[in-house]
């Protein structure tokens, strides 16, 4: 087959072949499971805080939270009434043929039928200025990687803006180092204090560039909570930070108390000689995502 | 200290909530959120009327999820309070009585409480489908067009909150959270 620059284009007849309709179908799905019940590792972590919270009200409040998932899941109302813009992480096998239309817009479909069949909030404007909402949720934030292998993998996670909204991203000097990370992770916890609606996970990116530790931050929130890093100095941060957190006396709710965050979890990765960019992206204790492989 | 309240907010009522006390709200609130204020703002400006009479009302800062069949309204939590800061001040000199959202306040805000005698109420984030078991009747009484962020009025029955900002300016999120700080 010709290429359209003058040479031939060959077809491989071993690719595996995915109908678009299965992108569309699996994220409608996801978005509604997603926005009604948490992940069993959040599950967990919630029911240990209301046990170990110091503070009577704070107590009182994790227990709400327990009510409150309760119901979602048995009458089917979305856990939080911000049904979030939905991010997703699409990895798609190399050997894999998309077929059937335009994967964006099967994404974006799938996004569509979830929140209108799952009676999700359409929480999305047109434009950052003008400020008219999109009506159907969409689009999303799609985040693709080609990775090998013949298989697609695909995590949705909603993200609430409450929040978002306090996520920081500090272009640090090398010579500021470990300390300087810790303090600037820290400074964006205690800024977001009750607004975030803790207790909180908080996803954190170390290195690469300025567009890559967000991008990493935001990943990191898809780590189940309950598994800490691989690497040595890294787990060390995330258990230290983690106890400095809830030494703040933040609380649920911001009502004040000793659990304030669920889970640090950090990711890294090189970066260049003359920088360490630090992303810190806050997730409430509605931390949702829903993974499926196809 | 546990307390029942009845919405609107009378002056007594307001001025006798301290910061701290947990509140049940049975009656009628109205929300609003950002969209809302922007428009209200821009009423007041042109010299135009309210589509709600501030007087003595409670203002919740909420947008619902939609309303599945059989159900008043969706999940229905608090949104950030913060982001109505630059309104709320000139809607409580207006007799705005009580809020409630989520999150610190302004100085500006806090300074509205005091003069006004006025309060502002923390509800549980993130408890959406709890608290909308405490709305008995949802309507849409203004800016239809603006979707989840219209104006509504709500119907409540013990709805649960918090008090965080009181009329003698006591604010809850920072004696709370000092009592528990452990940091050296």
């Amino acid at each position: 087959m010709p290429d359209g620059n003058g040479g031939e284009r060959k077809i491989f007849r071993n690719m595996r072949t995915i109908e678009v309709s299965e992108i569309t179908k699996n994220i409608k799905e996801m978005c509604i499971e997603a926005n009604h019940f948490l992940s069993e590792d959040m599950e967990k972590v919630l029911d240990r805080a209301a046990e170990q919270e110091e503070s009577p009200l704070g107590r009182q409040i994790l227990e709400q939270l327990q009510e409150n998932r309760k119901i979602a899941g048995e009458d089917m109302i979305p856990i939080c009434q911000d049904t979030g813009m939905v991010v997703i992480f699409l990895e798609a096998g190399q050997e894999v043929h998309f077929v059937g239309g335009d994967l964006e817009a099967a994404v974006n479909e799938g996004v569509l039928q979830g929140y209108q069949e799952g009676f999700l909030r359409k929480s999305v404007v047109k434009d950052p200025i003008q400020r008219e909402n999109t009506g159907d949720n969409t689009p999303a934030v799609l985040h693709c990687r080609i990775v090998p292998g013949d298989k697609v993998k695909i995590t949705v996670a909603p993200k609430g803006f409450g929040s978002e909204n306090m996520s920081r991203v500090f272009m640090l000097k090398p010579a500021d180092g470990i300390e300087g990370v810790k303090n600037a992770i820290l400074t964006a916890v205690k800024d977001a204090g009750p607004n975030a609606c803790p207790p909180m996970v908080v996803g954190v990116g170390i290195g690469g560039t300025f567009e890559k530790c967000a991008l990493m931050a935001k990943h990191a929130l898809t780590r189940p909570v309950d598994r800490r890093s691989e690497t040595p100095y890294v787990r060390e941060m995330e258990e230290e930070l983690l106890a400095k957190i809830n030494a703040s006396g933040i609380g649920p709710g911001g009502l004040g108390g000793s659990v304030t965050a669920l889970a640090v979890n950090i990711e890294t990765y090189p970066t260049h000689i003359a920088g360490l960019p630090v992303a810190v992206n806050i997730c409430c204790h509605v931390n949702r995502h829903s993974t499926r492989e196809l | 200290m546990d307390k029942y309240i009845s919405v609107p907010l009378s002056d007594e009522d307001a001025r006798s909530l301290r910061a701290g006390d947990y509140v049940y709200l049975t009656g009628t609130i109205y929300t609003a959120r950002d969209a809302a204020h922007k428009r209200m703002q821009e009423t007041l400006e042109a010299g135009g009327k309210l589509p709600v009479d501030m007087k003595n009302n409670v203002i919740y800062y909420m947008g619902p999820s939609p309303a599945r069949e059989g159900c008043p309204i969706g999940s229905a939590g608090p949104t950030t309070a913060s982001r109505m800061d630059k309104y709320a001040p000139g809607l409580l000199d207006l007799g705005l009585k009580g809020m409630i959202g989520k999150g610190k306040r302004s100085q500006a805000v806090k300074d509205a409480v005091v003069r006004n005698g006025a309060v502002y109420f923390a509800a549980v984030g993130g408890a959406g489908a709890l608290l909308s078991k405490a709305i008995v009747k949802s309507e849409v009484i203004a800016y239809d067009d603006l979707g989840t962020e219209a104006i509504r009025r709500l119907e409540v029955e013990n709805f649960p909150v918090i008090v965080v900002n009181d009329c003698q300016g006591n604010d809850l999120y920072e004696t709370a959270i000092r009592a528990y700080n452990r940091e050296g």
